[in-house]
């Protein structure tokens, strides 16, 4: 327990996405069999122990100490589980506590009536570490900034192995995981998973860079639009349904719509979008409702409807159609497709271009808002996990721009902890003669490290007022630094003053010979809403 | 070994809890002032925050520690540590006083006790008519090699400091915090460790903690460290081979997996940048709260203080068998109600100007 305990504290605190995969390879190296498969699965959401409650614990304690001694403490802190876990009276703290294996197990062998007690008798055996540990597991409250993917890399790391085979395998796979770190570990075989329904790596393109198009023959593709969705793959074998994110998370629960309408044994590639195929799709907002939901309400499903817009078949009737070239295998699904409910299920449309030239203007003026760009795919491809170079492009649509003001910056983390690199910028608003700047974004990349270096420079000579890392900024007419800011799309928002809100923000240029004065204004962003 | 204070043992055992029988008032003995705690019958101030006539003072860290007094009296080390930052001429006369020795400022007997904070810190204990106070400046427990190690003095008012007053707070063992460095240093050994300590006790006691556990390479400081850990070794506490972190040319491998120390200011700051990957490691208790440690941007906190936490609080205040308990600078609410469940008389002293963050 105390590795663990060790374990989530150092990954809470470590910015750095290579710091966080050392700490887990490290992990597996150093902790054995079943504790290291434990605490993967307690790190990716495989454990569930529904007997144990907050309230619970807080009744616990309440019969240990002092009301009033509590609720200071508490009140300290902040966090209930972080107090319970400081202030519980230490009793029978033991040299050697118990592994995590023996606590997995015993809480799920827990009851609710017996909870109590074996929690208390857990806390009673444990350093205040490790307390925080077995609270924050027990209650199902581990928000430490690791997501199944980056556990899912840890691990691949570990074993030298591409992550898509990890994605491939993870969904037959149960806690503690054994089979899979002995195969890691080149003792075994991979191990080979009789569940239905996996997740198959997903296939991605990489963006057409400049020239390269010039190089490839037009005739070697074929071209369909790029929705604006989230990218799923749903599956359906001997009745088991699924869907999957584009990293192989299970988000089946959220989208109960599409999956009970989904009655044919196949595997399918496409973009989750909210709307009906034939009337109306919806854009990257609308499907936001839809999203990060663990369950969904009937009002939810009655407004915000999704559909499949399917670009490829993987599997049908049981065979794997991975290694046909992609024309038979989109025949295959322009066949199959008719058979599903045509309200949730459709075909992307291939895009006809007879030369570059022709298919840069579809790209640029899409029939539909929802596009944002096309998709390039060799005729004769395979499927193949991962990001192979050559087989498949995405050639997006211009970004937007504006120039925007810098109004504050804030201390980055890690690397950058010594640096200003986190900027938020603003527009101008109100009547043109008295204009104010009003805050319409947060960007922190884009930049070179040696545009870094300046931009701190100048944040550090032009600050106005510090509120802990965060320095505001000069920022006024005929004094303030230009950013140019690309982004992908643009919502409306509630929740932020200027009305709007930006989809993947980023800096493309400093403008230092642009007076602030001239930088764009409110109404220039609202009516890209529009578009 | 506790000090004696009265001739009779026993008659000082059955008087104690009932000072209203002295003829002295503690208030009369000791009273807050807005330039700090005042004795009125010997005239003057135990670590004033403004400039007085007369001044004792228990420790050298700034906030207690102050220039500009006209008599000072302190232990021979903290009048070092005060002249190392302000300068020989930091009071008109200074006065050296060793731990045990007693003097009598006009009728008021003065008496220096090891407090365990840092090299020098000593408690008070004020004694008129029968009646002794303590004010213990900041203390300890936990073992320290770099200083004298706390003695209880027993007495009818304990003064005790609450920097971290709050059942929370419990120090763990240092032993146990210093290999958590050790193994950050193998784990990451392409970073540089920058550790914050506070530049007086902290940082020689953290070096020389890391010294205890067999670590020998050289260890990297910062300039501001340097007067002091000097100072240090000159009164026999080897912390082995200290570089200064200051002088570019030596840091061709960019201090890659080596240990430095700075003072905490530093982090996020420019100085940091000539190291390789800085690895904020921040060496305090207040790192035993999460928030904490992350608002700082710290990777790697390590619970280590110089200032006695919940369970050393309570249990000095039992051994100072102190009928009445005055608590200043920190978490005063939590201390007092403790004394109440416990049947020991307690109040906030709302002493202002010391600092919270002094560690
Ligand atoms: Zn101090």
């Amino acid at each position: 327990m105390r590795n663990f305990a060790d374990l989530l504290d150092r990954l809470v605190l470590t910015p750095s996405r290579n710091g966080k995969i050392r700490l887990l390879t490290d992990h597996f190296k150093a902790v054995p069999d079943p504790d290291r498969g434990y605490a993967l699965a307690a790190l990716t959401g495989g454990l569930d122990f529904p007997a144990v409650k907050p309230a619970m614990l807080r009744t616990l304690i309440g019969e240990r100490m002092d009301e009033v001694l509590f609720a200071y403490s508490y009140d300290y802190v902040g966090d209930l589980a972080e107090t319970i876990s400081l202030v519980w009276p230490t009793t029978l703290e033991e040299e050697t506590p118990p592994p995590l294996s023996e606590i997995v197990q015993t809480l799920s062998r827990l009851g609710r009536a017996e909870a109590p007690s074996v929690m208390a008798g857990l806390l009673d055996r444990l350093d205040p570490a490790a307390r925080f540990a077995l609270i924050k597991l027990a209650t199902g409250g581990l928000r430490i900034g690791v997501s199944a993917r980056l556990a899912k890399q840890a691990l691949a790391r570990f074993g030298d192995r591409d992550i898509s085979e990890i994605e491939e395998l993870w969904h037959g796979l149960e806690p503690p995981y054994e089979t899979l770190f002995a195969w890691l570990e080149g003792k075994t075989q991979k191990p080979v998973s009789t569940a239905k329904a996996l997740f198959r790596p997903v296939m991605l393109a990489h963006p057409v860079g400049d020239g390269e198009l010039s190089k490839l023959d037009p005739a070697d593709y074929v071209a369909e639009w790029k929705w604006d969705g989230i990218r799923v793959q749903a599956v359906c074998e001997d009745g088991v349904k699924r869907l999957y994110s584009r990293t192989g998370d299970d988000i089946s629960g959220a989208f109960p719509d599409l999956l009970s309408s989904f009655e044919a044994e196949m595997t399918l590639d496409g973009e989750l979008l909210v709307g009906k195929p034939d009337l109306r799709t919806g854009t990257f907002s609308d499907l936001q409702q839809r999203l990060n939901r663990k369950t969904v309400s009937k009002k939810m499903l009655g407004e915000y409807p999704v559909f499949l817009r399917c670009y490829d078949l993987l599997q049908a009737e049981g065979e794997d159609l991975r290694a046909l070239p992609f024309i038979q295998r989109r025949a295959a699904l322009q066949e199959r497709i008719s058979g599903l409910s045509q309200d949730r299920f459709d075909l992307s449309p291939l895009v006809d271009f007879t030369s570059w030239e022709d298919l840069d203007a579809k790209r640029r003026a899409p029939p539909h808002p929802v596009i944002e760009g096309v998709m390039l795919k060799r005729r004769d491809s395979s499927y193949v996990p991962g990001r192979p170079k050559g087989p498949w492009f995405k050639w997006k649509r211009d970004p937007f721009i504006i120039d925007a003001v810098l109004l504050y910056a804030q201390r980055g983390h890690g690397k950058r902890s010594s640096y200003y690199s986190d900027y938020t910028f603003g527009v101008w608003t109100g009547p043109e003669d008295a204009p104010e700047l009003v805050p319409v974004g947060k960007a922190y990349f884009g930049f070179t490290d040696e545009e870094l270096k300046q931009i701190d420079k100048y944040v550090r000579d032009n600050t106005i007022e510090r509120f802990g890392p965060v320095r505001s900024v000069r920022a006024e007419r005929d004094r303030g630094l230009v950013l140019e800011i690309a982004f992908e799309g643009l919502n409306r928002s509630t929740r932020h003053k200027s009305g709007v809100a930006m989809r993947f923000p980023r800096i493309s240029r400093l403008r230092w010979d642009k007076p602030a004065a001239e930088a764009d204004r409110l109404e220039t962003l609202t009516s890209m809403l529009d578009s | 070994m506790l000090p004696e204070i009265s001739p009779d043992k026993s008659d000082f055992r059955c008087l104690k809890n009932d000072l209203s029988s002295y003829l002295m008032k503690p208030q009369n003995l000791l009273q807050p002032r807005p330039a700090g705690l005042y004795c009125p019958p010997g005239d003057f101030y135990i670590d004033p925050v403004r400039p007085v006539e007369r001044a004792l003072i228990t420790h050298g860290h700034a906030d207690h520690a102050r220039a500009g007094h006209g008599q000072v009296l302190a232990t021979k080390q903290t009048l070092d540590i005060m002249a190392l930052r302000y300068g020989t001429n930091f009071a008109r006369s200074r006065q050296a006083i060793s731990y045990g020795e007693t003097l009598t400022l006009d009728g008021v007997g003065v008496s220096f006790h090891p407090a365990g904070h840092v090299l020098g810190s000593a408690q008070i204990a004020v004694e008129k008519s029968g009646l002794r106070i303590v004010a213990s400046g900041d203390y300890k427990r936990h073992p320290d090699q770099t200083c004298a190690a706390f003695e209880p003095v027993r007495c009818d008012v304990f003064i005790t400091e609450a920097t971290f007053g709050l059942p929370v707070f419990v120090h763990p063992d240092p032993s146990q915090e210093i290999r958590r460095l050790t193994a950050s240093l193998m784990q990451f050994p392409e970073r540089a460790h920058i550790l914050g300590a506070y530049s007086l006790g902290k940082a020689q006691r953290v070096i020389k903690l890391l010294r205890i556990a067999g670590y020998n390479t050289p260890i990297l400081i910062h300039g501001a460290l340097e007067k002091l850990c000097r100072y240090y070794e000159g009164q026999g506490i080897d912390l082995g081979e200290l570089e200064p972190a200051t002088v570019e040319k030596d840091l061709a491998d960019r201090a890659a997996g080596r240990v430095i120390v700075a003072p905490p200011s530093v982090f996020g700051e420019r100085w940091t940048r000539r190291f390789a990957d800085p690895l904020n490691v921040f060496v305090s208790g207040w790192m035993r709260i999460r928030q904490r440690a992350k608002q700082r941007g710290v990777e790697l906190p390590l619970i280590l203080s110089d200032h006695a936490d919940w369970n050393e609080l309570i249990a000095t205040i039992r051994e100072t068998e102190a009928g009445e308990v005055w608590v200043t600078h920190g978490r005063e609410e939590a201390i007092v109600r403790w004394c109440e469940l416990n049947g020991i008389k307690a109040r906030p002293l709302n002493l202002v100007g010391y600092e919270d963050e002094a560690e």
